[in-house]
């Protein structure tokens, strides 16, 4: 480690007996000094890398202010608020792509989100203990396959599926009924926003079920025990006893969810139709934030046009940012309160 | 003595939870083998459509103009290399911010900020995160390059490092440190050749989750590495790379261009897979020591 040979590297206690020979001194105070030195360097090293990690977020937020000023100082505030998506006339709104993108998070959450937790109920309450380990190793596996397999399997197998099964069905059964045959109007293009919510559905739905399964498996066996000993059937149990101790994390878990569909780019923009328009059908193609730039940025010509495409970039950021934040938060307050 | 009031199964309230209980727990089935179809549907297709296409050509030719057959041999190499270059540069940024959180901030002002930040980086959308590079480098730069993409990637990279990193150290017992300092050994010395063995197991599962995650990631490369149909090595031009070739060639109209594009899933799906495997398997140990 040092060129000090054999003797010992840090001798702290003084030397109890015998003098110490001028070198030997010497040496000592060169080894110590080394040490020292690489000992605050090695901190200092530390400290900078955490705060890289604070520069990476606000470069990001930077960044994406600096691309999106253009777009931002042309149209204002207009921009949150215009529908109009025209790279030839170079005018260009946002509010599609946000409605889009949170409508199609609605629909997978409203799916995800129930069968999430019951899957977890399941896994915590009912599995038999042999199939609790596969299935649970199984799901988690399955929320690292990346988005991108998501996204082919939906255009190439499950929107021809919904085309010629699905929404010719519900066309039909909405068809008479106000409201919801406006919600289910149209041709079955396949490719819509119904579809990539569904799709999303299927991506999120791991993590919804792994993290809340977590957070199950949190609550002391204790609580549980009383309340199956006071007679309590297993629904009981989950229903007053697992949820209210687990709200917390279970929502920080559903957002979690959550500003992941927000975010999701590849599993959406095979299979939403990149439609800039809104329309009161689900059926109908849409687009969301990720979609669009995914599909227009290399292509976009013009400073506008990018920077429209980088602000739509930064109304993402900002609304993931506040639900991943409130998620977290949420998570905090479960595990301070498990006095972790 | 006995009051009217005796509980007996066919008792109505009590019949009637259990059958609220039945019900709840049917659709606690049904959500779960519901859960496990689409994901079993997903993954047989994939395997189906993938294997059908997978042959020798797919890893020795380059990916072959619309219409023809070819292989993915140079988007392999783009990803393989691209990732090689975020995990070198990601990795240790992502330990040494780690080893500050769990080793000398574990409690302090700025080591709560950074968990934070970190955590919300952790999942935010990988397509901002291409944006950001396309800013501050291709942008600069004035073209698209290898290197840009390697950075989106990395980007990526440190926030999964950093959070394992620091899980890891704080699983090291307390006493192993004290026992390190005990013998005069300097506090670095002490996190370098102590806590860093001690948790060596988890830091190399935290790296390998970090490739998996990116080794699939499509949208920071859009627009920072781009796509490249030829064999290229310089990395200061535009990279292939297999997520990118795969979106490109699916949607498509040309059949074996599509054909590919299910091989290349299937390819990152194995991947991806194996190396979460490992992952867990080499965690699974550390926890057991």
């Amino acid at each position: 480690m040092t060129s000090s040979g054999r003797k010992p590297v840090v001798d702290v206690a003084y030397p109890a007996g015998g003098a110490m020979t001028e070198t030997a001194s010497s040496d000592r105070a060169k080894v110590l000094n080394k040490l020292r030195f690489s000992d605050v360097s090695f901190k200092f090293l530390t400290r900078a890398a955490a705060i890289a990690v604070l520069i990476i977020l606000s470069g990001i937020i930077i960044s994406l202010i600096h691309g999106s000023w253009p777009a931002l100082r042309q149209f204002g505030f207009e921009f949150l608020v215009d529908e109009s998506w025209n790279p030839v006339t170079e005018k260009f709104g946002a509010i599609a792509p946000i409605y889009g993108t949170i409508v199609t998070s609605i629909i997978a959450m409203l799916i995800a989100v129930p069968v999430g937790l019951f899957i977890a109920m399941f896994l915590t309450e009912l599995c038999p203990m042999f199939l609790r380990r596969p299935i649970g190793i199984a799901i988690e596996l399955l929320a690292g396959i990346p988005s991108i397999i998501y996204g082919i399997w939906g255009l190439f197998v499950f929107a021809p599926f919904l085309q010629q099964h699905v929404q010719p069905f519900l066309i039909t059964v909405f068809g008479p009924i106000p409201i919801l045959n406006e919600m289910f109007a149209g041709p079955p293009y396949g490719i819509g926003v119904l579809t990539a919510g569904l799709i999303l559905a299927i991506m999120v739905l791991p993590f919804i079920t792994s993290i809340s399964r977590d957070v199950f498996e949190a609550v002391p066996p204790v609580l549980k025990e009383a309340a199956y000993g006071l007679g309590c059937t297993t629904w009981e149990v989950a229903r007053n006893v697992v949820l209210p101790f687990t709200r917390v994390g279970v929502i920080g878990g559903v957002m979690l969810g959550l500003g992941r569909a927000l975010g999701e780019t590849m599993a959406v923009t095979f299979v939403i139709g990149n439609a800039h328009r809104i329309s009161g059908s689900i059926l109908a193609p849409g687009t969301t934030i990720s979609a669009t730039i995914a599909n227009e940025f290399t292509e976009a010509v013009g400073d506008i046009y990018t920077s429209s495409l980088i602000a739509l970039g930064l109304i993402l950021f900002i609304i993931t940012f506040i639900v991943l934040a409130a998620a977290r938060l949420m998570l905090m307050r479960l595990n301070a309160r498990l006095g972790k | 003595m006995a009051g009217p009031t005796t509980i007996t199964p066919s008792t109505p309230i009590y019949a009637a939870r259990r059958r609220k209980n039945f019900i709840t727990m049917a659709v606690a089935y049904a959500a779960t083998g519901f859960g496990l179809l689409w994901l079993a549907l997903i993954l047989i297709v994939l395997f189906w459509e993938g294997f059908s296409g997978l042959s020798l050509k797919v890893f020795t030719e380059m990916t072959p103009p619309p219409g023809s057959a070819g292989g993915l041999l140079n988007a392999i190499a783009g990803s393989l290399v691209m990732t090689f270059l975020a995990v070198i540069i990601g990795t240790p940024l992502g330990v040494l911010a780690g080893t500050y959180l769990a080793e000398y901030g574990r409690y302090d002002k700025l080591s709560t900020v950074v968990r934070f930040i970190n955590d919300i980086l952790l999942s935010a959308p990988s397509i901002v995160v291409g944006l950001f590079v396309y800013e501050i480098m291709v942008a600069q730069m004035g073209h698209f390059s290898g290197w840009a993409g390697a950075v989106a990637l990395a980007v990526i990279v440190v926030p999964v490092v950093v959070r394992t990193t620091e899980d890891m150290l704080t699983l090291v017992p307390d006493t192993l440190r004290e026992a390190a300092a005990s013998i005069g050994l300097p506090r670095s010395k002490m996190i370098q050749k102590v806590a860093y063995r001690a948790a060596r197991a988890g830091m190399i599962t935290g790296v390998l989750l970090a490739v998996a995650r990116i080794s699939g990631e499509t949208a920071p490369l859009l627009f920072t590495a781009l796509n490249n149909q030829f064999w290229s090595t310089n990395l200061n031009a535009p990279v292939s790379s297999l997520p990118v070739v795969i979106f490109q060639f699916a949607l498509s109209p040309y059949k074996d261009w599509q054909e590919l594009a299910w091989t290349g899933a299937l390819i990152i799906t194995l991947a991806v897979l194996g190396l979460s495997i490992i992952a867990r398997y080499l965690g699974g140990q550390s926890k057991k020591s």
